[in-house]
Order: structure tokens, then sequence, then C-alpha cells
């Protein structure tokens, strides 16, 4: 088995302790993804699994073998950004940069899951479908990317315009 | 400082206050000023598609051949010494290059603390870095691993055997308020000041309050973790850091470890959040003398956990705020006093009583503080250090004198606004705190706040609207360089030390070296985070940009004379003199005659030159002394608290600014809105829980810390009167941390408005208002 | 974190054995187990991934629900069953740290989670008699905001975290395990247990034994139950307090009811003596509020949660008034 990291097959570590997310970093050097706490408090390390948003800080890399994953570097690059990516630039969602990451592929996922009518605590029907996205909805979603710098209200302008866009 | 030094800074005060103002820097307004095309204007980061795509380099990710990972042990004893350490197994752990204690540690000497005399002091703590087997505080690191990757270190670093031999430590704040000690100065300015009889006007005042507040300790919580990549090539040393202080780190590490100034590098393109954490503290050097010992290249990055045990926070404070009005409402006295910890090893006064100085004028004034030594990791500066928690108490204490009075508290507030500094008597360079207000209140609805509290619900909640002001002092450092070089196809580059947290610091700098060179933006580019280059300050104290600009300005200027002795004879601007032209379209033209006009690169070609660059340093911050130059903001608040569980939500937030001019609205309003949500942290969820019986801190993790979360943060509205200040340079006074200050009070008064419980002691939980 | 072996579990049936050897624990998510590895607190040698097992949700013969060990927090939240006839348990789950944890986390693994009691998470700096019995508990007198009012012992005031297990405990759901004793079924009251002298035993698992599912009986209260979390940042923070309630009204009487708190107690408090009071009774603020109080008046505050008795007592009568539809 292999996992597949943005579409190329890396063996699993040898050693089991090694975190999904220090694979990343360390051995492969796909340092996008950033750590910010390895408690799974921070939500800076989130990358896409099999299309589900996790946290590589608290999935052992030897967990991913044989299944799929998608980085930041996966989702897009400085010169052919993802729509959530550019939109991320549009409205200011980051200033330092180091949680952007994670909430860009965290935001990313959570648009799927609201359009295959994923509740969340905030829904006040949970089995109105499909789920409006409206701003509280979204940062209930959000929460469990911080971001120190207070970039917010820009990540959720990003995030709902790009949604908007989706449905359209 | 020492009291010898306050005597300078009077004195340098009392004679600038005879020197006339055009003879200062800033004396004249800086022309830019008049003249803005690209600053002012929106542009979106330069950085940004990097940071998007997770392609900006951080210091952890830099990759090295035979690179080494860190883990650090840190003592879980207080105070006392080790009686026994045994490190073989962990030598023995497979992957382990080293282990490295007190035993094998090479001798240094310490660091010189942070202060305004040395430039290159930069010390956090002064205490000796693992150089005996002494434990000052919980959490000292007491031994460091080095092994192939990291989990071979996290395993051997739990191998090492160590008991300590404990003694009784500091750690009560309460106990330790007998022994408090009163420091001659607070940073630059005399510590003890006493007009009048304020304690006599509080006795026969008709109105006053005097009350207690609270503020907890806090971290900083950087989302990125401390870390460094660092290499020894023989005696050269380069160090990967997460640090907010290029230039003076590297010159500080030269000292600590004897190198030529020239053999230390350090190079931090891209810092993961600061707020005043990311500083010179003892991983740094750990790493580096790890690194050196190993013969290998080192990464050392601190867990959230070992954050929180070796940086330093904003310390806890207790203090007094009395204010008596006439029957007019005019403050007839003002006292501010109080305690925060502040170890003789740490740097951080914890200025809680500067806004306090400036905001308001009173008959009488009384404002001391008071330290007190705890066994702890110093704390150290978190945004707005200081006022951040001293406006909580001032602004909560001026509005519970405004609900006692039965005045409008923005009324009260604009009734005792100053004409002068109220304490130095030094004019005002640009101060306009009473417009700030007036429009934030508007803007805001304010009229709709009803005076009588805990009278709105709707449903389970009860609704309130407060508002706070908040300050911080403008600053210009010392030792600020730039170089300008100008390319023969006419672009031009801009290079510092400068450091980027997420300020936006390269993308508003591009856009002043365009307005300043007459270049378009796209013709600039900005080299920084790298101490061999010319060395600007540290980030802090929101000093960053105008110390850059007035570096700039000044680089400017000599590049201009520059420009006319390559230009020769053989040019339009043949006998003018510099002090006669001006930068204009990728050119100098005359400042009479703007025909008189030749590009940088028609200057260039004839004079056969590839480039031509020229560094200079900002001129002495004299205008910082000669006037007072303050930024202010109100704040307003919108939330509710349930009737039935005490929880509060806020729903709206605004910050009305006065802070000269405003570079690039779109940063801007990042770092306004920034700040103040971690003033929403500051006053509802944030507190380092210190645990006095051990002296050890219990949450040191981001789930038992609450920073604010995605739903915790509303929408936040921010505005500016946007009035240039006409003495510093640009018309910009900082930004980067007036944010936070005021929010914490904008909240709690909000909170008594709807509650009508006065919550003096942060963070406002629940708990305080069932 | 001390080495660890890795190897997955492709049955049932072969996990028992796997289980027998020195320090062979199972993994879920790992949202829990390998956090406690990282601090210390926990030392496997051997990991046995039980995420590959089932992860079915399934409708039972008695119109009850049969939820697999190994289904995740999120998709038992996002299940249309779940949604439509147990609300409550939805809402409990999605209240529960941060939809990447949910992503992550098992349902056996939510169960079996461990106190986020900080001292118990201190290995270096603190006593605990969870994590080193005999030794102490230093959360007696120091920060126990997070701590327990109700069923604590001088031992251990721990509370156990998990929202999940607050609404299967209203629901009154059934912990199907297996092991060395072969097959049988625990109530989820009596699963998790209180901590008395033995802290360190947290469930009635016996040593070997593995969840398999969790059964859901039908219940009654779809209609009026709900979960309510009360806590200290708006998202993604454990409950100081929650609430699971469900009701059924005849006219204006309580036909049946189930409360069950979260947040005050070391397992998932099922407010027995409330429901006892309100069955059959007034659904008026007034029998709520003194069903509430009686439920509290057992509880036994320390100097940092004292404020939950008060807490959990409006938060249950506001909780109960909602579902009644009375107001207050
Ligand atoms: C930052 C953070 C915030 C959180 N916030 C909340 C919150 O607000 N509310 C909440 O309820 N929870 C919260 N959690 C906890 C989370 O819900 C649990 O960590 C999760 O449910 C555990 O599931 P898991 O599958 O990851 O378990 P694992 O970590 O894999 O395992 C946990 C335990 O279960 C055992 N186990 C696993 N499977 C079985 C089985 N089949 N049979 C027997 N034993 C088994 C393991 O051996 C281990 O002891 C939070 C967690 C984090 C990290
Ligand atoms: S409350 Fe329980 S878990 Fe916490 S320290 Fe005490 S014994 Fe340990
Ligand atoms: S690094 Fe994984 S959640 Fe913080
Ligand atoms: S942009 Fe810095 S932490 Fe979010």
């Amino acid at each position: 088995m292999a996992i597949m990291i943005n579409g190329a097959a890396v063996a699993a570590p040898g050693d089991a302790r090694v975190s999904l997310l220090d694979l990343l970093r360390e051995q492969l050097h796909l340092t996008g993804t950033k750590v910010g706490c390895n408690q799974g408090a921070c939500g800076a390390c989130t990358v896409l699994v099999d299309g589900e948003r996790v946290l590589s800080c608290l999935t052992l890399a030897v967990q991913a073998d044989g299944r799929s994953v998608t980085t930041i570097e996966g989702l897009g690059s400085a010169e052919s950004p993802h729509p959530l990516q550019a939109a991320f630039i549009k409205h200011d969602g980051f200033q330092c940069g180091y949680c952007t990451p994670g909430q860009i592929c965290a935001a990313a996922a959570m648009l799927r899951e609201a359009e295959a009518g994923m509740p969340s605590y905030l829904t006040a029907d949970l089995t109105a479908a499909p789920v409006l996205l409206s701003r509280d909805e979204v940062r209930e979603r959000m929460s469990g990317n911080l971001c120190r710098c207070g970039a917010h209200n820009g990540i959720v302008d990003a995030i709902l315009e790009v949604a908007a866009e989706h449905a359209a | 400082m020492s009291r010898v030094q306050n005597v300078v800074v009077g004195s340098v005060r009392t004679a600038l206050g005879w020197v006339p103002a055009q003879w200062l820097p800033g004396g004249t307004p800086d022309p830019l000023i008049e003249r803005r095309a690209a600053i002012g204007r929106q542009a979106s980061r330069l950085d940004g598609p990097q940071k998007v795509a997770g392609e900006a380099r951080f210091a952890a990710e830099v990759a090295m051949d035979r690179l080494v990972y860190a883990t650090l042990v840190h003592s879980p004893v207080t105070r006392g010494r080790i009686t026994r350490l045994d490190t073989a197994a962990a030598e023995a752990a497979p992957g382990v290059t080293l282990v490295m204690t007190h035993r094998n540690m090479p001798r240094l000497g310490t660091l010189p603390l942070i202060g305004v005399s040395d430039l290159t002091a930069v010390g956090n703590s002064s205490l000796p870095i693992m150089q005996d087997g002494e434990i000052r505080y919980n959490g000292q690191v007491v031994a460091l691993v080095l092994a192939d990757t990291q989990e071979q270190a996290d395993h051997a670093a739990g191998l090492i055997e160590l008991d300590y031999a404990a003694e009784t430590a500091r750690t009560r704040f309460a106990e330790a308020k007998a022994g408090a000690r009163t420091p001659a100065s607070i940073l630059i300015d005399k510590n003890h000041v006493s007009i009048g009889n304020a304690e006599r006007e509080l006795a026969s005042a008709p109105y006053r309050v005097d009350y207690l507040y609270r503020t907890p300790g806090q971290n900083h919580n950087a989302i990125e973790l401390h870390a460094l990549t660092v290499a020894w090539q023989g005696e050269q040393l380069l160090v990967h850091d997460a640090t907010q202080m290029v230039a003076a780190s590297a010159a500080a590490l030269a000292k600590l470890f004897g190198l030529k100034k020239d053999d230390v590098r350090v190079l931090s393109p891209f810092v993961g959040g600061g707020f005043g954490g990311k500083g010179l503290w003892d991983h740094q050097i750990l790493a580096i003398a790890a690194a050196r010992l190993a013969g290998r290249p080192v990464r050392l990055a601190l867990s959230r956990e070992g954050v929180y045990r070796i940086i330093g926070g904003r310390s806890p404070t207790e203090q007094r705020v009395a204010i008596a009005a006439d029957a007019q409402g005019q403050f007839t006295a003002l006292v501010h006093t109080g305690y925060s910890v502040m170890p003789p090893y740490g740097a951080c006064p914890e200025q809680y009583t500067m806004g306090t100085r400036s905001l308001y004028r009173a008959r009488s004034v009384e404002i001391v503080q008071r330290h007190i030594d705890l066994d702890i990791v110093p704390n150290t500066f978190m945004r707005a250090p200081g006022e951040a928690i001293g406006t909580f108490a001032l602004e909560s204490a001026v509005d519970e004198l405004a609900h006692a009075m039965g005045v409008d508290p923005i009324e009260l507030r604009l009734r005792n606004l100053p004409e002068r500094h109220p304490i130095s008597g030094a004019p005002f360079s640009q101060h306009a705190l009473g417009q700030a207000y007036r429009d934030g209140a508007g803007r805001f609805g304010w009229e709709r706040r009803k005076a009588e509290p805990g009278t709105r619900r709707e449903g389970e909640w009860l609704i309130g609207l407060g508002c706070a002001t908040g300050s911080f002092p403008y600053a210009r450092m010392p030792g600020a360089n730039v170089r300008l070089t100008l390319h023969a196809d006419g672009t031009a580059t801009v290079s510092c030390s400068a450091q980027e947290m997420g300020m936006g610091t390269a993308t508003v700098q591009v856009q002043h070296a365009a307005d300043r060179l007459g270049l378009p933006i796209d013709a600039i580019t900005f080299e920084m985070g790298d101490s061999a280059l010319p060395a600007a300050p540290m980030a802090g104290g929101s000093c960053q940009t105008a110390s850059i600009a007035g570096a700039m300005a000044a680089a400017a200027d000599k590049l201009i004379g520059e420009l006319l002795r390559l230009a020769g004879n053989d040019t339009p601007l043949a006998g003018l003199r510099a002090g006669e032209v001006r930068f204009a379209d990728a050119g100098i033209a005359g400042i009479a005659a703007p025909a008189r006009h030749e590009t940088f690169r028609s200057i260039l070609a004839r004079a056969g030159r590839e480039t031509v660059s020229v560094t200079a340093a900002g001129s002495m911050p004299l205008e910082f002394l000669k006037f007072a130059m303050h930024s202010s903001s109100a704040i307003f608040c919108a939330l509710r608290v349930s009737g039935v569980t005490g929880e509060v939500r806020v729903d709206r937030l605004l910050g009305s600014f006065d802070c000269g001019t405003i570079l690039n609205p779109m940063t801007a309003a990042s770092q306004f809105r920034g700040g103040m949500i971690m003033g929403l942290g500051l006053a509802l969820t944030e507190e380092t829980l210190f645990d006095e019986r051990s002296g050890r801190i219990m949450n040191a993790t981001l789930a038992d810390y609450h920073v604010p979360a995605h739903l915790d943060v509303p929408e936040i509205d921010v505005m500016w009167t946007g009035i240039p200040d006409p003495r510093s340079p640009l018309g910009a006074r900082g930004i980067g941390e007036i944010g936070i200050t005021g929010v914490a009070a904008a909240v709690a008064n909000a909170v008594f408005n709807a509650t009508g419980k006065r919550v003096r002691e942060l963070p406002i939980t629940l708990d305080k208002l069932l | 974190m001390i080495p660890v072996g890795y190897v997955r579990a492709s049955s049932l049936g072969a996990i028992p054995p796997m289980l027998a050897g020195d320090g062979h624990r199972l993994l879920g998510g790992g949202t829990n187990l390998v956090d406690l590895m990282r601090k210390g607190v926990e030392r496997p040698s051997l990991l046995i991934d039980v995420t590959a097992l089932p992860a079915t949700i399934e409708e039972a013969a008695d119109g009850g629900l049969v939820i697999g060990a190994a289904a995740r927090n999120s998709a038992v939240a996002a299940h249309p069953l779940v949604r439509v006839r147990y609300p409550i348990l939805s809402r409990a789950i999605l209240s529960g740290a941060s939809a990447q944890i949910r992503n992550m986390a098992t349902v056996a693994g939510n169960l079996m989670q461990r106190t986020r009691c900080v001292y118990f998470n201190d290995v270096a700096g603190s006593r605990c008699n969870k994590r080193a019995p005999g030794s102490g508990c230093d959360a007696i007198g120091g920060f126990n905001r997070y701590h327990a009012i109700l069923g604590a012992s001088s031992a251990c005031i721990a509370t156990h975290p998990s929202d999940m297990c607050v609404a299967l405990a209203a629901l009154d759901a059934r912990i199907r395990v297996d092991g060395p004793g072969g097959a049988r079924t625990i109530p989820i009251g009596e699963f998790h247990r209180l901590p008395g002298d033995t802290p360190e035993i947290e469930t009635a698992l016996a040593p070997g034994e593995v969840i398999v599912a969790v059964e859901v009986p039908a219940s009654p209260f779809a209609g009026r139950s709900t979960y309510r979390k009360v806590r200290d940042r708006a998202s993604f923070a454990f409950a100081l307090v929650s609430v699971a309630a469900g009701l059924t009204l005849d006219k204006e009487r309580i036909a049946d009811i189930r409360i069950a708190f979260g947040g005050v107690a070391p397992k998932p408090w099922r407010a027995l003596q409330a429901e006892a009071l309100l069955r059959g009774g007034p659904a008026t603020s007034a029998a709520f509020e003194a069903a509430a109080a009686a439920e509290l008046a057992h509880a036994e505050p320390l100097a940092g949660n004292a404020f939950k008795r008060e807490l959990a007592k409006r938060s249950l009568s506001a909780i109960l008034a909602e579902l009644a539809g009375v107001s207050r």
C-alpha cells in the first residue's frame, strides 16, 4: 500500500509515531501544512483525507496508508490559485499567513459538507437540506481553525463569496 | 531606566521645548503627506499569493542536509537545584546525537535586557542560560536532546532522569505585594507622577469612583510556534529564526557567542505572528550552542507547552483607578496606581498607566506603578503592553463615573479631553479623539443606547451597548537604516532587515517607495528579513513603519544628491541643487520647473552605471520628545448577555481611530481588526492559569487557553479620521497595537449596560454574570 | 512518545487475542489517544487500529439504531435517521470539538475518551490519582472550573468531557462489547464509573473487551428534545455545563421525560431524581425549577466550580420550559 499525497504515491513511514503532519513537513518538505499546537486545538495542520478535512497532527501517518491526502499544495499554487485562495487574497483573509493553508483546506471541505447537507450545531432545522451558509453558519463551521492575527472577517467574507459562486 | 536616565530624558525634553519645531526632524511636514499616489490606496498584499498557497517559507521549514531535531526538557520545579542528572539512557537511545545539560553547555554570558539605550540589547531575560544546576522558575530548560528525527528526540528527552531539591518559591501575587518595588521610570517616563493632592480632591468631590480592577496573565499564542533552523559554517553562524528583531538578534548573538558581527546572519522573511513574543529567548541560544557542540545543523521548534513554559506573556495586574469630578463633570482627581509582576531579570514594566498619562486633564493626578517579584518566566511585551489592560481599568472607571453622574459616557470624556499633554504640557502633534468619538458614535448608532442598565431584553438575551477610549503612543526608533538601489532599467530595490509578521510591511513600504521615488508600485522590490541587509529596528511598539519610513526618506534625500552628481551638466537638471528638485515620473524634476526632468534610466545610462545605491539612517526621533504624539481611538461594542447562562455574545464592534495617515486601508483595517479581536479575547476568554501553589502554568495548550474562535468574532467595523500627523514621516503614527486598547473596557461597559453588573476582573466569564 | 507498534485489525474476532499483550491498545481516530501519547499520559506498546471495523448505522428491529463502533462522529451526526429521530444526539455531537475532529473521532473513541483535567494531562508537574493511583489530586484546591460537582470523590473530581455521551445517556443507549468473556451489552448508565477510591478505573469494560456497537432504542422524544451546551468560548470548547433533555406531553402534564447533564460529573449525569419528580406532573416553570433544584441539591461545589450548581439549574429549567413550550 501507499499514501497518495496530492496524487503521488508515498510509502508509509516505518516509525508508527510519525504523524501525517511530520511526514508532510519533515520528510516530504510539503511545508504548506502548518503546525500550531500538535494537540488538535488549532486547525493549522488541516488536510483533506479522502476529501474530508482532518487534523494531520493527530493522524498517524500509518493510518493514512491506502488513503488519499490533499494538502494546500494540492489545492492550488501561487500561479494557479484555487478560487478560495484567490478570494482570501481579495478579502485580506490573512495577515501573517500561518493559519491560512489550514483555513483554506478546512473551507474547501466545509463547502462540500454544506452542499451535502451536513448540519452544524447552529442549524435550526437539522433535517433541512440543502443548508444555507449564513455568516453564522460559516463562523461555527470554521471554529476549529484558530487565527491569532484576527483575520476572521476576511476569511468569512472570502468563504461566503466562493460559496455564493458555487451556488450560482 | 535609572534615575540618571530619567533626568537625561527629562532635560532633553525641557531643552527641546525651546527648540523651534522647524529645526526638528518632522519640523516641516513630510511633503509626501500632500502627494500621495500609491500611499493610501487599497493594495492587496504582495506576499498574498505565496501565503495562500503555503509557499511562504517559515523558519522551521528550511531544508538542510544532516539536520538534527531538538527537544527541550523543562523543570517541573519552580525554585531549587538539580541534585541528580542521568543522561545515559537518553544518550543510548536510537538516533540521539547529543544530550546537552548545564554540564556540557558552553559557558556563555547573559543577555542584556531590552532597553532603550542599547539597540543590541534585546534579551527578555538576564538569567543565565543552562549554565548551572539552579532552577529559577517553573519550566526553565534543564536539558536539550538532539536526534535524527523529532520522534527520537522527543522520546530520548523523556529518558533523562532528573532529581531536584526544591526550595520555597515566591509564587503568590497577594503575598508578594508587600515587597513590591517602585521603579524610578516606566520605559522613558518618570514612574511616579503627583500633581496636586489627589486623595484630598477625591475626599471632597461631589462625584467619585474608586475601585480595584484585576487582569490576568495572558500569552501571545501566535499560531506559528517559536522555531529556528540553525547551522554553523566554521565560525559563521546562520540562523533561520521566527523573530521580530532580525538585526538586533544578529548583533546580540554575535556578542554572546564572541563572533564578528558580520559572521552572524539571521534570516526571517516571514514570521507566523509575533505580538511581542517572538524576541530573543533561551531557546535560540540553546539551539545554537547545541548545533555547535554537535557539529550539525539543528532545528528546534518549541512545543505549544514549551512556548508557555519559556516565553513570558502579559503580566497580571491589580490596578486602582479613582476619579473625582466636580458638578460640571470636570475631573478634579485622577488616580491610577497598581501592581504588576516584573522579576528583576525581566524587561517589561507592563506600562498600564501610560494611557492615563495622556488621555484626560485633571486638577490633581497621582500615578505610580509597583513591581512584584515572583519566581516566574519573565513577562514580556504583548500587543499594546500596559495600554491594553490599563485602558480596561481607566475606561471602566470613566464609565462608572458617568453612570454615577447620570451623564453620557462620551459626553463626560469629551468634557475632559486635554488641550496639551496633561503631564508634560507638550503640545499634541495632532489629536482628534473628539472627532473619532463623534464619527464613531454616529456610525455605530450610539443614540440607541439606553442609559438605564438592564432595560433592553430580547427573549433570553439582555442587550447592552458600551464604548471606551483606546490609546497608544507614537514612537520611532533610532538606528533604522534603508538602502535604496536604482537599477539601469529604471526599477528600484529597497532593502532593510525589517520583519513581516502579517502587518503588510513589504506592501506598505513598496507603496511608500513608489510615491517617494515617483515610480509605479511594480517597479519596486522590497528586500527584508535578513540581517545582512541594512539594519531596521525591531517590529515592536508599532514603530516599524514610521522608523523605516524615516530612514527611507533620508535615503531618498541622499539619492537625489547622488543622482544629481551622476547627471552632471549634460542634463535638463543642470544647475539645480538638491533642495530644488524632487522625484517625479520615474526620475527627477525641478520643483519650480517640473518640465526640467530626467528619468533614472537616462541618468544611469549616461553615467554608464548598472545601479546606484545609497544607504541612510533615519534622523534621531526627537519629534516625540518635543511633541505629545499619541494615537487614540473610540471603541464601540454591542453585545448580548444570556439571562439564563451569563454567556456573552458580541454582536457588533466598531473602532474609530485617530492614527495619522492610513497608508493602506486594507492592511490597516486588518491590523485594527486583529487587535480588536485580541481585545475580545482579553475581555472575555483569555487567561493564563498560573497555579500559585506550585508556580506552574496549568493551561499550556490551545485547548485550555481560549483565544477567540470564529464564532466569537463578529463583523468588525473600522474607520479613521485619517488626519496626517505633521510631525511624523508620511504623517503616519503606527497602527499595530492600538486596536486592542479600549476593547476590554468597551465590552465591560456594554456588559454593565446590558445587565447592570459591573465586572472589574478579566476575563468576563459567564460565572461572573450569573 | 515511546516507540510503538501498529497493526490494523481486519475483523472483530481478531481483536480480543491481540489486546492480550501488555500495553496493547485500540486506536480509533486517535484524537484523544495520540494527544495523550504525546503528553506521556498514555504509553502503549502496540496500537491496534480499529477504524476498519464496522462503521454502519442501521435500523434495528425495535425501531432503534445500531451504530458501529468505528462510525465517525460526523457520520453519526449527519445520518438522516439520527437527524430525524434523535436530533438530540446529532446536536450533541455537533456541539463537540471541531469539524475536523468529528471527522476523525469514532463512536467508541468518544465513549472512551479521557478527562480533560489539566492536572491529569500534566505528567511532569502534577499529582493525579487517576494517572498515578495514590499520588494525590492537584485539582482539589487548584483549578477546578471544569471539574465535577456531582458524583466526585475525595480521590478524583474530574469530569467526563464527552457531549455525545450525554445524549446517549438521555437516550438510554446500550454499549455492545465483545471480549474474552463473550459478548454482552452494558447500559450507558453503567458504562462510565464514578471514581470512588479507584479513579483509574473509568469504565465497565473488562480487560480485553472491545466496543462493537452502540444501540440506541427507539425514542418517543424526537420532536421535543434538544441539547444545549454552555461553554467559555462560543464554539470549540468543552462544556462547563450541558443539558440533554427530551419529554413527551399529555395535555399540560409531562408523560415521560429524560434529562442528562454533561460537564458536572465524572460521567454523563442522568438526572433521575428530577425526572421522577417531573414525570406525570405539570409542565410548569415552577415544577422545572423545583426539579432542577432537587437534582442539584446534592452538589458538592469547590472554589472554582461553585457556579455550576446555579448554571446547571438555570440551564435545565430553561431548556425544559423551551421544550414544553411554556413561558418563563
Ligand atoms: C482540541 C479538542 C477538542 C475537543 N472538544 C471536544 C468537545 O467539545 N466535546 C467532546 O465531546 N469531545 C471533544 N473532544 C474529544 C473528542 O471527541 C475525542 O477525542 C474523540 O471522540 C475520541 O475518538 P477517537 O476515535 O479519536 O478516539 P481515540 O483517540 O482513537 O481513542 C480514545 C480511546 O478509545 C479507545 N478505543 C477506541 N476504539 C475502541 C473500541 N472499539 N473499543 C474500546 N476502546 C476503544 C482507545 O484505546 C483510546 O483509549 C475534543 C478533542 C480535542 C483534541
Ligand atoms: S481530578 Fe482526577 S484527573 Fe484531575 S488531578 Fe485529580 S485525580 Fe487526576
Ligand atoms: S497543529 Fe494540528 S490542530 Fe494544531
Ligand atoms: S493570519 Fe496569522 S494566524 Fe491567521
